[in-house]
């Protein structure tokens, strides 16, 4: 139990995905079966606990210690687990001779009834390290919250048996907690396991960017060109009554579209873009399409007026067939008969781009006939189906970014290989009338830059600080000073969580403008413009 | 010697007494003097006006008593100074050998008079040199503790708990979420880590005086013989704890000359909190900072000052050992200090000890 309190520990406070990786492959090296399945488990959240409620984790408290103490503790951590942990009393006497296991804890709490859930827990919590009850009372409130995806901890499996993380997740969905023959194979001790599961994941084809002079080394007619839409990236699978609807990392997300998954009735896996709207009227916009998005439960009401479908791009396997090694040409005409076959207001095809040569393509890109379509896609018309980002066959061809000039406001400290530098920064652009305008913050970048441009940047934030908190200072920008940033973005969206009303989505610095004045950045009016109907 | 006799009767009669507060009331009845007329709290500091001086004056004042060498409790410019002769050093290292109009040093147990008013040094286990200060006049006792801690340090004496009338403690971590880990405990993380990371540096940030030798020190209580680099701020202080005996092992420059940002692949670098923030930070490789403090406990604090690996290692009681060393000395009454003063007031009313917050003003430890 402490090692996966320790590594929880370190995990909340390592920002770097590398050093998170180290973190978590000597993790799952070091430690025995079956504790590190179960750590692994309560990170990538498949891992099953009766929730406590906070107030129940407050009432036990409350019961071993002063209220007024209790409320000071509380208020100045801010945390209700974390305060718990800290001044959680060991009962008078007692020394615990044992420190339990991870498994003797998951043990525990799996088994406790609803009624004798809080006594299991307090005695847990009796016997355990401050770093141990913040782990337990992390692991029965529900969401560690370490800043670890299932798909990280997934490539730290990768790492430690040296293998490609498509092949944990094409095995993922066939294992359960505590993945002892997953661990066994990554070890060399034994074979790959085999799934008898259905419906199972398949790893996801890639594409890589367009380069400079990528494409006047290839002919047109090698090629189909489809649209690039900016949904979600989906995998819908349905094998013998099993019907799972996958993110392109192998996150099983049916549960968040269960008005798509409804209409999976069908023996096939198909890749294609999670949309939504009616595909035989109007496909719906990333502001639509962001009202489905990160929600735990979806109400009839949303799922209403924000119908999920799916717009088609591949077919990987139909009744049974795999289809994967057939030329792009061959699955596309199966997939298009297949479709037909299916719900027309949740499943449609994504419409093939009918091109001459690159600068017909060139054109039809620069104008999209629809906000949500982020460029084109260009595949092989005899390329297979190959899992991760294989170079040549699949090509993505975006738009160009947005740029907008915007004025440096605030700078926050980088971690790691950054840690004394001011590499954060977030930026505002104009608002208000003509002789009192204001700065108002759009967004955060930080990157983009290069190493001598970060210095630059650096020297200049700390040349202009005129406030300090924590990590973050706060420069001058006013009419007359200020740094402007040229940032690249590649949408826009409403936000109510932010001043100014927008959110961008990816955005990076572009260039820096030493040259040109800060009253001469942009206005949010320009920003608005852009945000889609 | 009459003083330790007389404190054990003390001790023992409130040990006996079940009920404290009618005996408390009755003890008071007989002193011939108030607590609160042996030491007020002033502007400059608390003051004492039979003996006229004051502890840890945060303004230059005639005599001044300093319990320990941190800079928010001794200042320069008084006309005299008491304190330990470590403490009357360390002042010399860091204002100059001119800080005090005249110096006289305090030995430890030493009851020295004061106009009239009997003044005794004790161990505060908080730094080198680091002293409570006990006030007797007219059957008060009154002890100040200044800073301390119960966790044993190599780097100076242990605390030991004087019986008194009126107890004044610090309270920097008066609050029950603060309970400090055993310290080998965190420096165990460091080499852990840095074993994890061998091509990144650790750069532990410790406050100057104290902190960072005591870090150094457990280090090689961790057997870790490899050059601990440190930053020039920390070569005076660390060089005079090596002189007073304090083996903390070789200390290296942490410049450029000394190597290439190459060179400092794993090495483990003690430095002022501050410096990390600083462009003195990039000679290191993907530094992995550290920071060595009480304030560490808390996760949101550690998050918000961009720490990777907090060490818990405080120069300060914790809320366990305030609560022991407020029932150690049997004082009947509790004067609380720079700090959280409202928890340990609540939990000394909980235990029926009267207790009430000073407000000092000037002390600041957020070094810690």
């Amino acid at each position: 139990m402490n090692r996966f309190a320790e590594l929880l520990d370190r995990l909340v406070l390592t920002p770097s995905r590398n050093g998170k990786l180290t973190l978590l492959t000597d993790y799952f090296r070091s430690v025995e079966d079956p504790d590190r399945g179960l750590a692994l488990a309560a990170i990538t959240g498949d891992l099953n606990i009766a929730a406590v409620k906070p107030a129940m984790l407050r009432a036990l408290v409350v019961e071993r210690m002063d209220p007024v103490l209790f409320g000071y503790s509380y208020d100045y951590v801010g945390d209700l687990a974390e305060t718990v942990s800290l001044v959680w009393p060991q009962p008078q006497g007692h020394i615990p001779n044992h420190v339990p296991t991870l498994a003797e804890v998951v043990g525990r709490l799996q088994a406790a009834s609803r009624s004798d859930g809080p006594r299991v827990l307090a005695r847990l919590l009796d016997d355990a390290s401050i770093s141990a009850r913040f782990a337990i009372i992390k692991l029965v409130t529900g969401g560690l919250r370490i800043g670890v995806s299932a798909r990280l901890a997934k490539q730290a499996l990768a790492d430690l048996g040296n293998v490609d993380v498509a092949e944990i997740e094409e095995l993922w969905h066939g294992l359960a907690p505590p993945y002892t023959e997953l661990f066994a194979w990554l070890e060399g001790r034994a074979e790959k396991p085999r799934s008898a599961a259905l419906a199972l994941f398949r790893p996801v084809m890639l594409s890589n960017a367009v380069d400079d002079n990528d494409l006047e080394k290839l002919d047109p007619a090698d090629y189909a060109a489809e649209w690039k839409w900016d949904g979600i990236r989906v995998q819908a699978v349905c094998e013998g009554g099993v019907r799972r609807l996958y993110s392109r990392t192998g996150d099983d997300v049916s549960g968040a579209f269960p008005d798509l998954a409804a209409t999976m009735n069908f023996e096939a896996a198909l890749d294609g873009e999670l949309l939504v709207g009616d595909p035989r009227e109007a496909t719906g916009t990333f502001s639509d399409l962001q009202q489905r998005l990160n929600r735990k439960s979806v109400s009839p009401k949303i799922q209403q007026q924000y119908p999920a479908f799916m717009r088609c791009y591949d077919a990987l396997q139909i009744d049974g067939e795999d289809l994967r090694a057939l030329p792009f040409a061959e699955r596309r005409k199966r997939l298009e008969a297949f479709v037909k076959t299916l719900d027309p207001s949740r499943f449609d095809l994504s419409p093939l781009v009918a091109f001459a040569d690159w600068e017909t393509l060139e054109r039809l890109r620069q104008a999209p006939p629809h906000p949500i379509i982020e460029g084109v896609m260009l595949k092989r018309w005899d390329s297979p189906y190959l899992a991760g980002r294989p170079k040549g066959p699949w090509f993505k061809w975006k738009r160009d970014p947005h740029t907008i000039d915007a004025v440096l406001m605030y700078a926050q400290r980088g971690h790691g290989k950054r840690s004394s530098f001011y590499s954060d920064y977030t930026f505002g652009v104009w608002s208000g009338p003509e002789g009192s305008e204001e700065l108002v913050p759009v967004g955060k970048a930080y990157f983009g830059f290069t190493d001598e441009e970060l210095r630059e940047i650096d020297k200049y934030v700390r040349d202009n600080t005129i406030e300090r908190f924590g990590p973050v200072r706060s420069v001058r920008a006013d009419r007359r000073n200020g740094l402007v940033l040229e940032v690249a973005f590649e949408g826009l969206n409403r936000s109510t969580r932010h001043k100014s009303g927008v959110a961008m989505r990816f955005p990076r610095i572009s260039r820096l403008r030493w040259d040109k004045p800060a009253a001469e950045a942009d206005r949010i009016e320009t920003l608005q413009a852009l945000l889609d109907d | 010697m009459a003083f330790q006799r007389n404190a054990i009767t003390i001790q023992n009669e409130s040990a006996v007494s079940c009920n404290r507060l009618p005996a408390a009331n009755l003890a008071t009845m007989f002193k011939a003097m108030r607590a609160s007329d042996l030491l007020k709290p002033r502007p400059e500091g608390l003051y004492c006006p039979p003996g006229d001086f004051f502890i840890d004056p945060v303004r230059p004042v005639g005599r001044a008593l300093i319990t320990h060498g941190h800079s928010d409790h001794a200042r320069s410019g008084h006309s005299s100074v008491l304190a330990t002769q470590e403490t009357l050093d360390i002042m010399g290292l860091r204002y100059g050998e001119d800080f005090a109009g005249t110096t006289q040093a305090a030995a430890l147990g030493e009851t020295l008079d004061i106009n009239g008013v009997a003044v005794t040094f004790h161990p505060a286990g908080h730094v080198l040199g680091s002293a409570q200060i006990c006030v007797e006049h007219g059957g008060m006792r009154i002890v100040a503790s200044g800073d301390y801690k119960r966790q044993e340090d190599a780097t100076c004496l242990p605390f030991e708990p004087i019986p008194c009338d009126v107890f004044i403690t610090e309270a920097t971590f008066g609050l029950p979420v603060f309970r400090h880990p055993p310290d080998h405990e965190e420096i165990a993380r460091v080499l852990k880590s840095a074993a994890q990371f061998p091509e990144r540096s650790h750069l532990i940030g410790a406050y100057a005086l104290g902190k960072a030798q005591r870090v150094m020190r457990l280090l090689r209580d961790a057997g870790y013989d490899r050059p601990i680099y440190i930053h020039g701020a920390l070569a005076n202080l660390s060089e005079y704890y090596q002189g007073q005996g304090i083996d903390l092992g070789g200390l290296e420059p942490a410049t450029v000359e000394s190597g290439s940002k190459a060179d400092f692949a794993g090495a483990i670098v003690v430095g002022p909190p501050s410096a990390f923030a600083d462009r003195w930070a990039r000679r290191f490789p993907d530094p992995i900072s550290c920071f060595a403090s009480g304030w560490m406990r808390i996760r949101q604090r550690a998050k918000q000052g961009g720490v990777e690996l907090p060490l818990i290692i405080s120069d300060h009681a914790d809320w366990d050992e305030l609560i022991i060393t407020i029932k150690e000395t049997g004082a009947e009454e509790i004067w609380v200090t720079h700090g959280r003063e409202e928890a340990l007031v609540r939990w000394c009313e909980l235990e029926g000890i009267t207790a009430r917050p000073l407000h000092l003003v000037g002390y600041e430890d957020e070094g810690d």
